[in-house]
């Protein structure tokens, strides 16, 4: 018996166990091998629920596991950090035919990820508008802070999202939408990035001024309003002056 | 428009957001963590799986689980009892007793000293 058979019996709910396994009495272990096979995929299916609790919501609790047990056997984790268990979700519901006729899941996936990765991301000096004139504002090069993540998507993704989070959110209106993740302080938050959003966070790269983003930005989108990029942008922590680490 | 007009235009709209993020003090709201005063299941975090972080708590106003709360205002919660929450500036002034109270069983002082050192 070597790892990769060990692997296979272990993600193969009804295969036999490997040869060769022993209690320390010497006799087969193949019932111990059984709970640990039945430990480590309901602990597996146990993570994917608590790191995307709207899909949950969205699919009902019995249909999730369902998915988590498929989803657990396709893409085992490949890191030891639990915490990062589930990256491959997204591709995997874009592929998923069974669910073909709900697209939005993956791109729900896709944002509870990114809210994971901005939590975990490296901390760095938020830039805030304190003590700097306009001028010298438009004179810097930010980039965008390493917890901020962006996410444009077909789908009223953050409407779906706020719907099964907040209560008394309104109900989602089909059309697309794009999403800045930010941290502000210690926990992330999303926020719908309007019009020019994105191109502005594009521009905003380390070597690009403010300034110059912001004019590439109007000539992308003629009617962005600036005033409201960059009262989120510079009120929620999005961009940083610090070097990439 | 010309350049300089439409630089000009851009000019105007940054000095709006600054203004707008002061007027409302969108950042200028310092927070602090609050120790103690979360209902079991509702501390904050987003951490995902494989943390002892979100929702972890499993008792009432357990002195080792935290929340935001604008700054200055962690002792002026109301609790039942006569239980306070405490900031972590209070906690290192007592040595860090307050993390102590209303902890689920088999949480020993051993297992609290352990605790104890690693935050100071």
């Amino acid at each position: 018996m070597d790892a990769h058979e060990f692997t296979t019996a272990l993600l193969t709910p009804d295969a036999a166990p490997p040869e060769g396994l022993t209690d320390p009495a010497g006799r087969p272990a193949g019932r111990r091998f059984d709970v640990y096979r039945n430990n480590v995929t309901a602990s597996l299916a146990d993570a994917l629920e608590t790191g995307f609790p709207v899909l949950v919501k969205l699919l009902g609790q019995a249909t999730f596991r369902q998915l988590a047990l498929i989803h657990l056997r396709a893409h085992p984790p490949t890191s030891r950090a639990l915490s990062q268990y589930g990256a491959e979700m997204p591709g995997f519901l874009d592929g998923f035919a069974p669910l073909a006729a709900y697209p939005y899941l993956a791109d729900i996936a896709r944002l509870e990820l990114g809210i994971r990765r901005s939590y975990h991301a490296a901390d760095a000096a938020p830039l805030t508008p304190e003590g700097r004139d306009p001028e010298a504002l438009m004179a810097l090069s930010p980039r965008l802070a390493p917890a901020t993540v962006l996410l444009s998507s077909a789908h009223p993704v953050l409407s779906i999202w706020r719907y099964n989070t907040e209560p008394g959110a309104p109900k989602p209106q089909a059309g697309a939408e794009a999403v800045m993740i930010t941290r502000p302080q210690f926990d992330p938050a999303p926020h719908l990035l309007p019009q020019g959003g994105l191109e502005l966070a594009r521009a905003l790269d380390g070597t690009t001024t403010l300034g110059a983003a912001l004019e590439a930005t109007l000539a992308a989108a003629p009617r962005a309003d600036i005033a409201a990029l960059m009262t989120l942008f510079l009120g929620s922590a999005a961009l940083t002056l610090s070097e990439r680490p | 428009m010309s350049t300089q007009l439409k630089s000009l235009a851009i000019l105007g709209a940054v000095a709006t957001a600054i203004g707008s993020i002061g007027a409302t003090g969108a950042s200028a709201q310092e927070m602090e963590k609050c120790y103690g005063v979360s209902l079991a299941g509702e501390n904050g975090c987003a951490a995902g799986p494989g943390t002892t972080c979100a929702g972890t708590s499993t008792i009432d106003y357990q002195g080792n689980a935290w929340m935001l709360v604008p700054a200055g205002t962690c002792a002026e919660i109301e609790l039942p009892g006569d239980r306070m929450g405490e900031s972590e500036a209070s906690l290192e002034a007592d040595g860090y007793m307050g993390l102590a109270r209303d902890l689920p069983e088999g949480l020993t002082d051993e297992v609290l000293a352990q605790y104890r050192d690693t935050m100071m």
